[in-house]
């Protein structure tokens, strides 16, 4: 067995005046498919807009730089995540398959052991 | 070293190569390893075949070496070595095709399926393939496609380390994802032959060595999914371009046209070989794009004068073709084959609808399409132009010089 960490990347822009219903059928499409894949889900939340980011950087002079915002300015930010466990990619990709993501799309990452 | 010694080796590299690395890779876990006890294997043949004789069953003889020396290698790895990830192989997955089928998959079929995995950049998967299922060296890999050999290297490395670190499993994928899955190995074979069959670069017009690894791996495949119709049409489409290969160049080393050929050296053993599979491809309704793109050939191949050809049945396939597989590539052949079938002017107004698809914005077969039919319809100036155009655009040294005579035939009366 393996892990593999699902990043949720969307359009932020897609829930500013969401279409009727679609709030609902995200809500419903997650929570179908955290009932289906219980025993697979080892964590997973959903995130506040990427405008409420700070990153942080050394400054490389003992301090760190401080800003606001989210590390990579894309079309598509981090909205949320699962962490998964699967057999293999092909399993995880099954899995992936079904989360909702309709304002963008997931991104499977394997978790690498220590 | 014994001369028939040598040649069975080279023999059992070329015919069984993939057969016993696929067979050794699910003992040994890695890929890595596996090719390492597979070199070693055929290393220790050169020596061992002088004195005790070329087995019957080279490729048998050839997995028992290579799986024992892994076994060998795997007990001598440390604990901590345990701890790498190993390869996924069916065993260990939920999703073995076992279950539907009683036959146990070919290893082989494993191999390509994970070599062409989705999962990994389409450069990647093209050089997988030739590495691992061909047993092609990454030297002889780069210089198809004329990259530097520690380019190649770089990404046969890195395509390797994630089919271990993200876990893309070594195995034959679950019935419903099959034809998905045998549609990119498709892709995989069709290119290798493509770039084989026209080189886009470089002084040849045909590699054929590509053309040639591609035949092995369609042939492959067909004795390894022989109800796939996609296979059969793939196999069929190459064959029936393939046989056409001995007329494609003159004497010279000059490009000859379709029309111009001479249509009987055409090799009629392959015609009839791609022809039965086109039969069998076209049986699966509807018909996929490589058992069109194969029943295009054959209506070539069955002409038996350039006058002759059936442009309508030609127009039809392609706007099936076009259907199912909406290219601009597949559209401008269409419009090509609409030129000859109503008219140069029929012709150019389809294809002038395509001029600004991005995916055509480079490629010289537009211009050069176009040239031909303003050249029909007799206005020599714009054709002029659009050869010039494509002459820009072409980087393989024969068309250079085909488009370079098509110019300077049009130098003519009204210049």
């Amino acid at each position: 067995m393996a892990e593999y960490l699902v990043l949720i990347y969307e359009d932020e822009s897609a829930y500013e005046r969401p279409a009727e219903g679609a709030v609902e059928t995200m809500m419903e499409g997650h929570r179908l498919f955290g009932e289906r894949h219980a025993p697979s889900i080892r964590g997973g939340n959903a995130l506040q807009p990427a405008a409420t980011a700070t990153s942080l950087r050394e400054d490389g002079d003992g301090g760190f730089t401080i800003t606001d915002g989210a590390f990579a300015e894309t079309k598509e930010a981090l909205g949320g995540y699962y962490l998964l466990e699967a057999v293999d990619l092909d399993d995880a990709i099954a899995m992936a398959k079904e989360i909702p993501a309709r304002a963008g799309g997931v991104e499977v990452r394997p978790i690498r052991p220590l | 070293m014994d001369a028939s010694v040598e040649a069975a080796v080279a023999d059992a590299h070329r015919r069984e190569w993939a057969f016993v690395l696929a067979a050794t890779v699910r003992v040994a876990g890695d890929i890595d390893l596996a090719e390492e006890c597979v070199q070693d294997a055929y290393a220790q043949a050169l020596t061992a075949w002088p004195d005790q004789g070329v087995p019957t069953r080279p490729g048998a003889w050839l997995t028992t070496v290579a799986r024992r020396r892994a076994i060998d290698v795997l007990r001598r790895r440390t604990a901590h070595d345990r701890f790498l990830p190993e390869l996924v192989t069916g065993e260990q997955s939920v999703s073995t095709p076992g279950a539907e089928s009683a036959e146990v998959p070919d290893d082989r079929l494993r191999l390509v399926f994970t070599c062409c995995h989705p999962a990994l950049a389409p450069e990647a998967r093209v050089a997988l393939t030739l590495r691992l299922v061909c047993g092609l060296t990454t030297a002889e890999v780069a210089r198809m496609f004329l990259v530097q050999e520690s380019t190649m290297a770089a990404r046969i490395t890195r395509a390797k380390k994630k089919i271990t670190a993200a876990r893309i499993p070594y195995r034959v994928p679950r019935l419903e994802e099959l034809p998905e899955r045998t549609d990119a190995v498709l892709t995989v074979v069709h290119l290798v032959f493509t770039t084989g069959h026209t080189a886009p670069l470089g002084t040849d017009l045909v590699r054929t060595d590509l053309v040639e690894r591609a035949l092995s791996l369609a042939r492959m495949l067909r004795v390894l999914l022989p109800d796939d119709a996609d296979v059969a049409g793939l196999l069929g489409l190459i064959l029936l371009t393939h046989a056409r290969r001995s007329t494609r160049l003159s004497d010279n080393g000059a490009l000859t046209l379709l029309s111009d050929q001479d249509r009987s050296r055409w090799d009629a053993d392959g015609i009839a070989e791609g022809l039965g599979l086109v039969r069998d491809a076209l049986r699966r309704r509807p018909p996929g794009r490589f058992a069109l793109m194969a029943a295009i050939a054959a209506v070539h191949a069955e002409a038996p004068t350039w006058s002759a050809t059936d442009w309508a049945e030609l127009v039809g396939l392609y706007d099936l073709l076009v259907a199912i597989w909406p290219s601009p590539v597949v559209a401008l052949n269409r419009a090509v084959a609409v030129g000859f079938a109503e008219g140069p002017a029929t012709g150019l107004s389809a294809l002038d609808r395509l001029a600004d698809e991005p995916q055509l914005a480079t490629y010289g077969y537009l211009p050069s399409a176009r040239a031909d039919l303003l050249a029909r319809l007799g206005r020599g100036d714009e054709a002029r132009d659009a050869y010039r155009l494509a002459l820009q655009l072409t980087d393989n040294a024969v068309e250079q010089e085909f488009l370079r005579s098509r110019l300077d035939a049009l130098e003519g009366p009204d210049s």
